[in-house]
C-alpha cells in the first residue's frame, strides 16, 4: 500500500511538473520542472526493480544532461528572461492536438491493457547478470549495440567540439565587429 | 533558260543588301543598286523574251514549260508544292511589262524621291516589290502564286504606308492590307478546294486539257454548284480583292497615300492586274469547265468599269482620278476575258478575242497608266498638292510632263494611233461580240473615261492661270523624272503597233489583229465628243461645271461620294462586324479563353500561396502535420 | 477498473498508471515541441518525450516480458543517445547564439551565409 502511495505522488509529480516544463516562462524554471520529472521517472524505475536503469537515470540524465542545460541556458540567456506563449492559433491547435493525442493513446491503452496483465514480482537484478548481458554475443545480449553505442559517443563528442568550436577567421571576423 | 532564276534573284538580293545596310548606303548608292539591278533584270526579262519567241513553236503555237522547277513540299504522293519559273506568252509579256514599268519607277524615284527620309528604304521595299510580282508572275503553281501575291500585299502595305508618320497613310496602308488579305483568304480556299480535288497545284497540270482531272471536283456538288465552280468563284474574289473589283475596290483609292511612283508601279501597272492576270492564268479552266464564272467575271468587270469611271468623273485629287481610272480600266480587262468564248482565235473566230486583247490592254495599260502617274507625280512635285483646284495652266511651266501626259491621256481615251486604241478597240470588238449591251455598255464607259481624263488634263495644264504664290514658280522635273516620263511616253505612242496577237492569245497560237473598223470608228467617235465636251467644259475657266453640278447635284454628289461605299462598308465593319461580331468575340476571349487561361495562373498562385506554409522550413508546424496526420489514420484505423 | 489502478499481486501498481503516466509526460512533451520558441526549451520538451519512452521500455518489460532484459537495455540506450543528442544540440545552441544573439527558432531563417 505504501509502495503504491508512492506511486501516486510519483505519478503526480511526473504530470505536473511535465506540464509546467513545457508551459513555464522562465527558461531555467522549465529546466528545473525537466529536473523534477527526470527525478520522479527514476524513482518509477526504482520502484520496478530497476537499479541499475535507475542509477543511469540519476546521473546521467538528471546528473550530466541537466548540467548541460543549465550550463547552456545560462550562456544564452540573461537572468530574468521572459517567454510569453501568445495564445495564438499555434498553440491552440498544438494543445487540442496534444490532448486528442493523449485521449487517443489512452483510449487504445486502456481499451487493450486489461488482457495482458501479467505481473510477475521483480527479483533485484545482479550486476554480474547485467554485466554479461551487456558485454555478451549471445543471443539476447548486447555486445553490438554497446559498442554501437560506444562509438557514437566517441562521434558526439568530436562533433560538438567541432561545433562548439571557434574559427579563427570568425573570431577575427567578430573582434572586427567588436572594435 | 536557267538564267532566268536571276530574274528572280536579283532583286531579292538587292532588297537584302538595301534593307540591311539600310542606313549605312548613301542614298545615292542605294538608289543606284536598286536600279542597276533592276535594269539588269530588265535586260534579263527582255532577252528571256526574246529568245522565247523566236524558239520554234511546237505544233504552230508558243511553247509554255517550266524553265526552273524544284520540289518544295512533298505533301503527299500525287500533291507537292514546287519553286520554278514557268514561262509561256503571258509571263515572258508580264516580265516585260513588270520589268520596264519598274525600271521606270526606280529611274523615275531617283529625282522623285530626292532627300525624303527612309530612300533607302523605299528602294529595298521597291526591290522586294519587283521580286514579289516577278515571281508571282513567273509561278510555275498555283500555290507558288500564292505565296507571292501574299509578299506583293505585304510590300505594297509597305509602300502605301511608307510616310508612316501621316496618320491617312497608316490607315491606307492598313485599309489596304485588309481588304486585299480579305480577299485573299477566298483565293487560298479556293486555291485548297481546287487543290483537293484535282490533287495538283501545277498549272502545267491544270491546263493540260485533261478533263479527268476535275472529273471529282466537278462531281462534287454544294450548295447547288459544284466544287469546280466554288473553287473558280472563290479564286476569282481573291482576284478581285488585289484587282480592285467591285466592291472590294475602296482600298484603292486611299493607296494613293503611298508616293507616288508607287502609285504608278504597284498601284497602276503592276501589282493591281494581278487579278486580271490570276484570271488569264486559269483561263483554259473558266473557260472549258466553269463558263457561267467566267460570265461572271465579265458582268463584274463590266460594272466595276462604269461604276468607277462615273465616280473618276468628279474627284478632284489627281491620283484619285487616276485610281478610279486604274479601276475602270481594269474592268475593261475583265470584261475582255469574260467575253472570251473561245480558246481558239482563228479568222472568222472572234470567240478568243477578249483573251488576246485583255492581255494587250493589260500591257498598253501599264505603260501608259504608269506615265499618267508618273507625270501626275511630277505635277504634284511641282505644285506640291494633289488638287485640282491648286493647278492649272501648267503646260508653260512643264512642257514635258504636258505632252507625255497629252499623248497617256490620248492613248487611254482611244485616240488613233495611241496604243490605247488599239487594245480598247479589240476589247469593244469582243464584247460586241459577245452581245450588243456589252458591247454599247462598254463603248459608254469608253466615252466616260475619255471625258474625265481630258476634265484632268484640262484642269491641270489649262483652265485657269497658275497663281504664283510665295515666289515658288513651278519647274520642270529633273532629268531621272523627264526620261523615264519620255521612255514611257515612247511606248504609248508605239506600243499599239505591236502585233501583240502574234505572242500572246489564249491557245498560244499566233493572229494577226485586225481592227474592226465599225466599232473603232464608233468608239473614236463617242471618245471625240468626250473629249470636246471635256474641253468645252474645262478649258477656260468658267461657271458652266459647278452650274452643271448643281443641277444634277443629287447625282454629283453620290459620285463625288464614291456612291457611299466607303461608308457602306464602315457601317457593316463598325456597327455590324464589331458590335455584332467581333464585340462577343472580344468579350469570349478576354473572359473565357483569357480568364481561363488567367484563372489558372490565379488558382495556381493562388493555391502555391495556400500551400506555400506547407514548404515552410518550420519543423514544428511539419511535425504539428505530422501528429495530425498520425492521430487521423489512427482514428480511422480504430473507428472506421 | 479498480484492480487497474489498485495493486492486488505485489507490483508496486498495475501496468495501467504507468502507462498513462508515460503518456502524459509524452504528450506534454509533444505540446512542448510545437510550441516552444526557444531552442533550449524545445531541447527540455524532447527530453520529455525521450523519458516518456525509456519509462514504457521499463514498463513493458517488467509487466510483460519479465524473464527478458530487452526493454531496460534499451532504456539503457535511449539514454545514451539522449545524453549525446543533447550535447550536440546544445553545441549547436550556442553556436547559433553566437551567431543570431539569441536561440528564438523564428528568428534563425538561414542557417548557412
Amino acid at each position: 500500500m505504501a509502495e503504491q502511495i508512492i506511486f501516486y505522488i510519483l505519478a503526480l509529480v511526473i504530470a505536473v511538473f511535465s506540464i509546467m516544463a513545457v508551459t513555464s516562462k522562465k527558461v531555467i524554471r522549465s529546466a528545473t520542472y525537466l529536473l523534477f520529472v527526470l527525478l520522479a521517472t527514476a524513482g518509477l524505475f526504482l520502484m520496478l526493480n530497476y537499479y541499475y536503469l535507475f542509477a543511469v537515470q540519476v546521473t546521467v540524465y538528471a546528473g550530466g544532461v541537466m548540467i548541460l542545460f543549465i550550463m547552456a541556458i545560462f550562456l544564452t540567456h540573461k537572468p530574468g528572461d521572459e517567454f510569453k506563449t501568445k495564445m495564438n492559433w499555434k498553440v491552440k491547435s498544438s494543445a487540442i492536438l496534444s490532448v486528442l493525442g493523449l485521449l487517443l493513446s489512452g483510449y487504445i491503452v486502456v481499451a487493450n491493457v486489461t488482457r495482458i496483465i501479467n505481473y510477475v514480482s521483480g527479483k533485484e537484478m545482479k550486476m554480474q547478470e547485467l554485466g554479461v548481458t551487456m558485454m555478451g554475443t549471445e543471443k539476447y545480449q548486447f555486445l553490438l549495440p554497446f559498442e554501437a553505442m560506444s562509438v557514437l559517443l566517441l562521434a558526439c563528442i568530436i562533433g560538438a567540439i567541432m561545433i562548439a568550436r571557434k574559427e579563427k577567421n570568425n573570431v577575427e571576423s567578430n573582434n572586427d565587429l567588436d572594435k | 533558260m536557267e538564267y532566268t532564276i536571276l530574274i528572280l534573284l536579283l532583286p531579292l538580293l538587292s532588297f537584302l543588301a538595301i534593307g540591311l545596310l539600310g542606313t549605312k548606303l548613301k542614298p545615292c548608292t542605294a538608289g543606284l543598286v536598286g536600279t542597276i539591278t533592276l535594269g539588269a533584270v530588265t535586260v534579263l526579262s527582255y532577252f528571256t523574251a526574246f529568245k522565247y519567241f523566236t524558239a520554234p513553236k511546237v505544233d504552230g503555237a508558243w511553247e509554255a514549260f517550266p524553265a526552273y522547277d524544284v520540289t518544295w513540299l512533298n505533301l503527299g504522293e500525287k500533291l507537292h508544292i514546287d519553286l520554278g519559273i514557268l514561262l509561256d506568252p503571258i509571263s515572258v509579256m508580264m516580265l516585260v511589262v513588270i520589268s520596264t514599268v519598274s525600271l521606270m519607277v526606280h529611274i523615275y524615284s531617283m529625282g522623285y524621291m530626292k532627300g525624303e527620309r527612309g530612300f533607302q528604304r523605299y528602294y529595298s521595299f521597291l526591290s522586294l516589290f519587283s521580286f514579289s510580282m516577278l515571281g508571282l508572275v513567273l509561278a510555275t503553281n498555283i500555290f507558288q502564286m500564292y505565296i507571292f501575291w501574299e509578299l506583293v500585299g505585304v510590300s505594297s502595305y509597305l509602300l502605301i504606308g511608307f510616310y508612316y508618320t501621316k496618320p491617312s497613310a497608316v490607315l491606307a496602308s492598313k485599309k489596304a492590307f485588309i481588304v486585299t488579305r480579305f480577299a485573299d483568304f477566298f483565293f487560298l480556299v479556293g486555291i485548297l478546294v481546287l487543290s483537293y480535288f484535282t490533287q495538283t497545284f501545277n498549272f502545267t497540270e491544270l491546263m493540260s486539257g485533261d478533263g479527268s482531272i476535275f472529273s471529282s471536283a466537278i462531281g462534287a456538288s454544294f450548295m447547288g454548284a459544284s466544287a469546280l465552280v466554288w473553287a473558280m468563284a472563290l479564286i476569282f474574289i481573291g482576284g478581285a480583292g488585289k484587282s480592285a473589283m467591285f466592291p472590294l475596290h475602296i482600298w484603292l483609292p486611299d493607296a494613293m497615300e503611298g508616293p507616288t511612283p508607287v502609285s504608278a508601279l504597284i498601284h497602276a501597272a503592276t501589282m493591281v492586274v494581278a487579278g486580271v492576270y490570276l484570271v488569264a492564268r486559269l483561263f483554259p479552266i473558266y473557260l472549258g469547265y466553269t463558263p457561267e464564272v467566267l460570265a461572271g467575271i465579265g458582268y463584274v468587270g463590266a460594272f466595276t468599269a462604269m461604276f468607277s469611271a462615273i465616280i473618276a468623273i468628279t474627284q478632284t485629287d489627281i491620283k484619285r482620278v487616276l485610281a478610279f481610272s486604274t479601276i475602270s480600266q481594269i474592268g475593261f480587262m475583265m470584261v475582255a476575258l469574260g467575253v472570251s468564248t473561245s480558246m481558239h482565235l482563228n479568222h472568222g473566230d472572234h470567240g478568243g478575242l477578249g483573251y488576246m486583247a485583255s492581255m494587250f490592254h493589260l500591257f498598253t495599260h501599264a505603260m501608259f497608266k504608269a506615265l499618267l502617274f508618273l507625270c501626275a507625280g511630277s505635277v504634284i512635285h511641282a505644285v506640291h498638292s494633289n488638287y485640282m483646284q491648286d493647278m492649272g495652266g501648267l503646260r508653260k511651266y512643264m512642257p514635258i510632263t504636258h505632252i507625255t501626259f497629252l499623248i497617256a491621256c490620248l492613248a487611254i481615251a482611244g485616240i488613233p494611233p495611241f496604243s490605247g486604241f488599239v487594245s480598247k478597240d479589240e476589247i469593244l470588238t469582243a464584247a460586241y461580240g459577245f452581245s450588243t449591251g456589252m458591247g454599247v455598255w462598254m463603248t459608254i464607259t469608253a466615252g466616260l473615261t475619255a471625258f474625265y481624263m481630258f476634265r484632268l488634263y484640262y484642269s491641270i495644264f489649262w483652265g485657269k492661270e497658275y497663281k504664283v504664290t510665295n515666289g515658288h514658280t513651278p519647274h520642270e522635273s529633273g532629268r531621272w523624272m523627264t526620261f523615264a516620263l519620255i521612255f514611257l511616253a515612247a511606248i504609248t505612242v508605239v506600243g499599239g503597233f505591236i502585233p501583240f496577237g502574234k505572242f500572246v492569245t489564249a491557245d498560244c497560237v499566233p493572229y494577226d489583229i485586225k481592227l474592226d473598223w465599225t466599232i473603232a470608228a464608233i468608239s473614236v467617235a463617242v471618245a471625240v465628243v468626250a473629249i470636246l465636251l471635256a474641253r468645252k467644259l474645262y478649258k477656260k475657266e468658267n461657271e458652266k461645271p459647278t452650274e452643271l453640278a448643281t443641277k444634277i447635284s443629287g447625282a454629283y454628289k453620290l459620285s463625288y461620294n464614291k456612291f457611299y461605299i466607303d461608308e457602306v462598308y464602315m457601317f457593316i465593319t463598325k456597327k455590324i462586324i464589331f458590335n455584332g461580331i467581333s464585340r462577343p468575340f472580344a468579350w469570349f476571349d478576354r473572359h473565357i479563353i483569357d480568364g481561363a487561361i488567367n484563372g489558372s495562373a490565379s488558382l495556381t498562385a493562388w493555391t502555391s500561396e495556400k500551400i506555400k506554409s506547407f514548404q515552410s522550413g518550420s519543423l514544428q508546424w511539419y511535425a504539428w502535420v505530422f501528429l495530425a496526420g498520425v492521430l487521423l489514420i489512427t482514428i480511422l484505423a480504430i473507428f472506421v | 477498473m479498480g484492480e487497474l489502478l489498485i495493486n492486488t499481486s505485489g507490483a508496486p501498481a498495475p501496468m495501467l498508471p504507468f502507462l498513462i503516466v508515460s503518456l502524459i509526460m509524452f504528450f506534454a512533451g509533444v505540446y512542448g515541441f510545437f510550441t516552444r520558441k526557444n531552442l533550449i526549451l524545445m531541447l527540455v520538451s524532447v527530453e520529455l518525450i525521450l523519458n516518456a519512452v525509456d519509462l514504457n521500455f521499463a514498463v513493458f518489460n517488467r509487466y510483460l516480458f519479465p524473464g527478458q532484459m530487452e526493454g531496460m537495455f534499451y532504456s539503457l540506450f535511449v539514454i545514451a543517445i539522449a545524453a549525446c543528442e543533447t550535447a550536440v544540440a546544445i553545441a549547436i545552441i550556442i553556436n547559433v547564439y553566437r551567431k543570431f544573439g539569441n536561440v528564438e527558432v523564428d528568428n534563425i531563417q538561414n542557417m548557412k551565409e
